[in-house]
């Protein structure tokens, strides 16, 4: 077969457009490096693609999906939501192993899940870097490390808070906070009779306009993309400036197949499938930066063998694939009485909450399960959607004017508090090459195993506790039952789509993949950045942490390609 | 979305662009004025409807059985109109046409809800029964308890399940609904705050007054 290669040799080839291959593309470009982007998906367009705005009834289905989809649970997303991604791609299936739980959310589109993702902005702690409780490794570089590294990914997307001094939540370069809404302001006295911190939460929305992005309008729908480029997304503001460098080559519908090694060991081209024409292409780099998402960024490394690489080109250690978490989730809803008929104002203000709960119990040593969580909220007077009243409908029976009056007076009245917390690393719970199954590409796909322990169960089982409480001491009524004794509620393996840890960063080369900078041991012109080269998972969202790391990582390359050491 | 929506839109969007000027410290400003204008004339789209809405999927009858039932379920009063205003039946129909799964749901259900009307009565149809015998044969399928008691009724609870539900999402997804519920926002403010009267409103009726 006759292979397509790029004449041109790239300083650089970036897979994955997302929150790490954006940075790296932000960075690389601005030290005046040439760039190509690999992206599986089409090029985005927020004036098409992007539904912010648009009521339901502007739309047949009025978000049920063209076939109704949402009635029948088959509904992959929210219609007016602007992920591009899905649980199930036809094309692009996954494996499973026997007896194990996962699911596995990819996006296929510039910016991927970065045009859509929640935007909660969370440093890690020190403690989060350097484990006191030796139940996970400790990361290869300090908080102290990071901090200026954070600082120049909050200074550059944008980030609200308050300085709080706290240990949990260490403080950052904050934009103005938000004022907390009406369910929020109960949230807070609840959890102030509790001994529960809550804050304003840190988000990546613009309360101010910075970097010649306007500020925010408040309408609530950045999970529907924004228009107006005020919520952080990778692909507006990181990638359309970079393009206008000329420095920066766009390769969309790309889907990479293999890190091709020359003789001296170093990646000398990515092979990819131009899915429109279906033919294999290649295109040569000097260096390559993959952030293809933590579990497609193990699959490439794991796929592409050769006779120096026969388990993965920079898997030495054996560590690609392995120590694959996701973040603990938990949700529970109720209905406050005190909400019910509230006066009417428009609480749209930035998508999700106005504040949140830090991990407050750092020092408990008597609680039954290790490290952490931290609580986001919802509530308010929302755009009524499809399913909007599904939770009224399952608790009021009947019709007629009385249902109008419930539904009128809950409106509004119903809140949720949902915890995220850390899953330790454990040996049943990782991703290898199905043995068998190929993509609609003929590249092998990934087979999973993931088990959670009872760290996390116990862990869930005290969200429950605790989020009861919450609700009760407001006067809110607990809505649903117990949940499964066995399993707690806990969430299904994936479901939180915060993958991390699939090719992870260590000092040791035999027992980690990448360095410090997110650099392979053995291959010193391959960069890993997106979550997979995360030692952990901390209770605390990853995206900050990956557009953090690439900064740094892509700087360190930069200079290290200035140097002739790549 | 329609062709014209996605035009507008597009033009909306231009327009936004072109708006977004360079304030006095460098700052880039969508001014509120500006952004209220797109969401506005965003609003305004597809509300020009051509004519009564033409059943796509279900039969005359069937359609005009629905709308009787989303009129009981949500019914006009003194605050707001009901869903039979709000066209409810019309976005019911529309998901029969667009899934053979949801048209069996409703011309099944709506034929056992005849059916049914027919044993129970004196032959007529749910459609040609009198109101007080409409609201009967809905206040048995409307409870599922009711289910206990009379084992022949699943299917109609179910159908009703279904039915009640979907008349509610169709309702407060319409204008008239959205109204209804005082939904104030969808639009674009140059600064978020919460009334005071809210918080105050909702902290007398707490536990923490």
């Amino acid at each position: 077969m006759q292979i397509n290669r790029s004449p041109q040799v790239f300083d650089v080839v970036v897979v994955g457009s997302g929150a790490g291959g954006g940075t790296a593309v932000k960075v690389l470009t601005d030290q005046g490096m040439s760039v190509a982007l690999l992206e599986a998906g089409p090029m985005l367009n927020p004036a098409r693609d992007f539904k912010e705005h648009v009521w339901p009834y502007q739309v047949d289905h009025r978000g049920a999906g063209a076939h109704a989809e949402l009635y029948f649970g088959r509904q992959q997303w929210g219609f007016f939501a602007a992920p591009v991604g899905y649980w199930e791609i036809p094309d692009e299936p996954y494996t499973v192993a026997q007896g194990d739980q996962w699911r596995w959310f990819r996006s296929r589109i510039i910016g991927g899940r970065t045009n859509h993702y929640g935007r909660i902005s969370l440093r890690f702690s020190d403690y989060d870097f350097q484990p006191e409780d030796g139940l996970s490794d400790a990361w290869p570089v300090t908080y102290d490390e990071m901090a200026p590294w954070y600082d120049k990914a909050e200074g550059f997307i944008g980030v609200t808070g308050t300085r709080e001094g706290l240990r949990t939540a260490p403080d950052g370069n904050f934009l103005p906070s938000i004022a907390p809404r009406v369910h929020e302001v109960l949230i807070q006295k609840s959890c102030r009779k509790l001994g529960i911190p809550c804050i304003p939460s840190r988000m990546a929305m613009l309360t101010k306009s910075i970097n010649g992005r306007a500020a925010c309008h408040y309408c609530g729908q950045c999970g529907r993309g924004c228009i107006s480029a005020s919520a952080f997304s990778s692909s507006q503001a990181m990638i359309f400036p970079a393009m206008k460098t000329g420095k920066l080559t766009m390769i969309t519908g790309a889907m990479a197949r293999e890190l091709i090694a020359g003789g001296s060991g170093k990646v000398t081209a990515v092979s990819y499938v131009d899915k429109a024409t279906r033919t294999e292409k290649q295109v040569r780099c000097k260096a390559v930066v993959v952030a293809a998402s933590a579990c497609e960024s193990a699959r490439l490394l794991l796929n592409s063998k050769s006779v120096r690489f026969p388990g993965g080109i920079g898997n030495g250690s054996g560590m690609v694939g392995r120590n694959l978490t996701d973040s603990v989730g938990y949700a529970l809803g109720g209905y406050v009485p005190a909400l019910a008929n509230l006066p009417r104002h428009n609480s749209d203000g930035i998508d999700g909450m106005h504040v949140y709960v830090p991990w407050w119990l750092l020092d408990d040593k008597k609680k039954s399960f290790p490290r952490g969580y931290h609580i986001e909220l919802g509530g308010g007077f929302h755009m009524p959607q499809i399913g909007s009243f599904h939770g009224v409908c399952a608790r009021v029976q009947g019709y007629g004017k009385q249902l109008k009056d419930q539904i009128r007076e809950q409106y509004g009245a119903a809140v949720s508090l949902s915890g995220r917390g850390e899953m330790i690393p454990n040996k049943n719970s990782w991703c290898e090459i199905d043995p068998v199954k190929v993509d609609a590409w003929g590249i092998p796909v990934l087979r999973f195993h993931f088990q959670w322990s009872g760290n996390e169960i116990n862990q869930v089982r005290h969200m429950h506790d605790t989020f009861t409480a919450i609700l009760e001491t407001m006067g809110g009524r607990v809505g649903g039952g117990r949940p499964d004794p066995k399993t707690a509620g806990i969430s299904e393996g994936g479901a939180i789509i915060h993958e991390a840890g699939t090719v992870r960063m260590g000092s040791d080369p035999k027992s980690s993949a990448l360095n410090k900078y997110c650099q392979s041991h053995e291959v010193k012109n391959l960069f890993v950045c997106d979550a997979a080269p995360f030692v952990s998972q901390p209770d605390k969202n990853v995206t900050l942490s990956i557009v953090a790391f690439a900064w740094r990582a892509s700087e360190y390359l930069a200079e290290e390609m200035r140097k002739g050491n790549v | 979305m329609s062709e014209d929506l996605e035009y507008s839109r597009r033009e909306l969007l231009r327009h936004i662009a072109i708006s977004l000027s360079l304030g006095a410290a460098g700052e880039r400003v969508l001014t509120a004025r500006d952004a209220q204008h797109v969401h506005a004339a965003v609003a305004q789209e597809e509300s020009a409807q051509n004519g009564p809405y033409q059943p796509k999927a279900l039969t005359g009858h069937e359609y005009a059985t629905l709308q009787r039932i989303a009129g009981l379920v949500l019914p006009a009063d003194e605050r707001s109109p009901g869903a039979l205003a709000a066209n409810a039946a019309a976005f019911l129909d529309f998901l029969c046409s667009a899934s053979d799964e949801m048209k069996r749901i409703y011309t099944g259900g709506l034929e056992w809800l005849d059916d049914a009307m027919r044993h129970r009565g004196n032959g007529g149809d749910f459609l040609s029964a009198s109101p007080e015998r409409q609201t009967a044969m809905l206040d048995l399928i409307a409870f599922r308890e009711n289910q206990a008691e009379h084992a022949d009724l699943a299917a109609g609870i179910d159908f009703f399940a279904w039915a009640r539900q979907m008349i509610v999402d169709a309702y407060y997804t319409s204008p008239i609904g959205i109204k209804e519920l005082g939904y104030m926002g969808n639009t674009a403010v140059a600064h978020f705050s919460v009334p005071q009267e809210a918080i105050d409103y909702a902290v007398k009726r707490s536990p923490f007054a």
